[in-house]
């Protein structure tokens, strides 16, 4: 484990001596939840729509798909238009989109920023490195199936896709979430325990709570 | 070029000479005479920039070949020096001290082909590969394949279609 990581004692401004512990004091230790849907089956619709109207995208690129968001960002596509925005921090986004090919040491990077992600929350896969591997089939460090890691609404196919593409996926992706089929962060929690062991298989060098956000 | 390397020659025991074009050539040297050609060539003859320091594996001889590129600004001349290594514990000195940014070239080197660089700066850290448990992903024993399928999840259904035939038979299907 990291040295950050390991029980140690600090001295605070004020002269005062206390023992932190990061892996408990920083960290949330439980386990994700299943968020049940509202209590009436109106007012979830009404909760999907405003949810689908509103998606904000995670500002991190995994791969060099992130380079066909920028135009999205920009007059010329204008996903502003769409309800469409990048947020800079996981804690303001709903929408993660992986971008292309992940490798092992991005993939611990991308499931820290997903379980940071407030529910609901989506996972859309672009390319088709994170469909199967794509050019990256034979590579000894990119994952070859997103949905075994992190749970995926939508992929987008292509090598690169067009911003076009991107734009038709998330009109699909609007589909999803209003019929109420967008549920991955409740699979997410539902199949915590196989997750985090495809997780754990692929990275060797696991340094961080099994949960953290 | 030759002009250097013949200047070179009365001072250094060198290889043979290869030359790509007429501004970059490569040279065979030794280990022992690499550090004070460096020098030479970076002090004297103006190959003041590295450009890059890399490896590569000739499996079948049994060797590593390093290659240290240097370039000269004003005459706008590159020139490589290439050094043979024993491939079992390969180990070469390092030149941190003559360009500070090889340590960063050393510590690529020592991971991904394992080549160790003795007293070069942080050369044990992990430099792009993060828990790595097999032998270093550059060195051509390392199957790559049989390494991507027993590691990762794979979705069944890929196919390969190799490009030439593929494009044939979509283009010309009348000719099969």
């Amino acid at each position: 484990m990291k040295e950050e990581l390991q029980k140690r004692i600090v001295k605070g401004p004020d002269g005062i001596e206390f023992e932190v512990e990061p892996m408990r004091d920083y960290f949330c230790e439980a386990p994700p939840t299943v968020m049940p849907a509202a209590y009436s089956k109106i007012v979830e619709n009404l909760f999907n729509w405003a949810r689908s109207e509103s998606i904000w995208i995670l500002g991190f690129g995994t791969g060099c798909g992130a380079i066909e968001m920028r135009p999205l960002m920009t007059p010329r596509f204008d996903a502003y238009r769409y309800g469409v925005q990048w947020r800079p921090t996981p804690r303001q986004a709903n929408l993660f989109v992986i971008s292309g090919y992940l490798s092992t040491k991005t993939l611990k990077r991308a499931i820290r920023a997903y379980e940071q992600m407030q529910n609901p929350k989506y996972v859309v896969g672009l390319g088709s490195c994170t469909i199967n591997g794509g050019m990256y089939w034979d590579s000894y460090n990119t994952i070859k199936r997103l949905d075994q890691y992190l749970p995926v609404d939508l992929y987008i196919t292509g090598c690169m896709p067009r911003p076009e593409a991107l734009l038709q996926g998330f009109e699909d992706l609007k589909k999803v979430i209003k019929a109420g089929k967008a549920e991955g962060a409740n699979d997410y929690a539902e199949n915590f325990e196989w997750y985090k062991a495809n997780q754990k298989q692929v990275i060797h060098d696991w340094d961080m709570p099994d949960y953290n956000w | 070029m030759l002009e250097l390397y013949n200047q070179l020659k009365q001072r250094f025991e060198l290889g043979e000479l290869t030359e790509q074009r007429s501004d970059i050539a490569f040279i065979t040297t030794d280990r022992k005479q690499l550090r004070s050609l460096l020098l030479h060539l970076r002090d004297k003859e103006g190959f003041t920039h590295l450009v890059l320091l890399t490896a590569v594996d000739w499996i079948e001889d049994n060797i590593f070949q390093l290659t240290y590129l240097l370039n000269n600004r004003a005459e706008a001349k590159d020139i490589g020096l290439r050094v043979m290594l024993d491939r079992d514990n390969a180990s070469m000195e390092s030149i941190h001290d003559i360009w500070p940014t090889a340590a960063t070239y050393q510590r690529e080197l020592r991971e991904m082909f394992g080549i160790d660089f003795p007293d070069s700066p942080g050369v044990n850290d992990d430099f792009i590969l993060e828990g790595w448990n097999d032998i270093p992903p550059y060195r051509r024993d390392f199957d790559t394949l049989k390494y991507a399928e027993e590691s990762f999840a794979q979705r069944p259904g890929r196919k390969t279609h190799d490009p030439a035939q593929y494009m044939k038979q979509q283009l010309y299907p009348e000719k099969d």
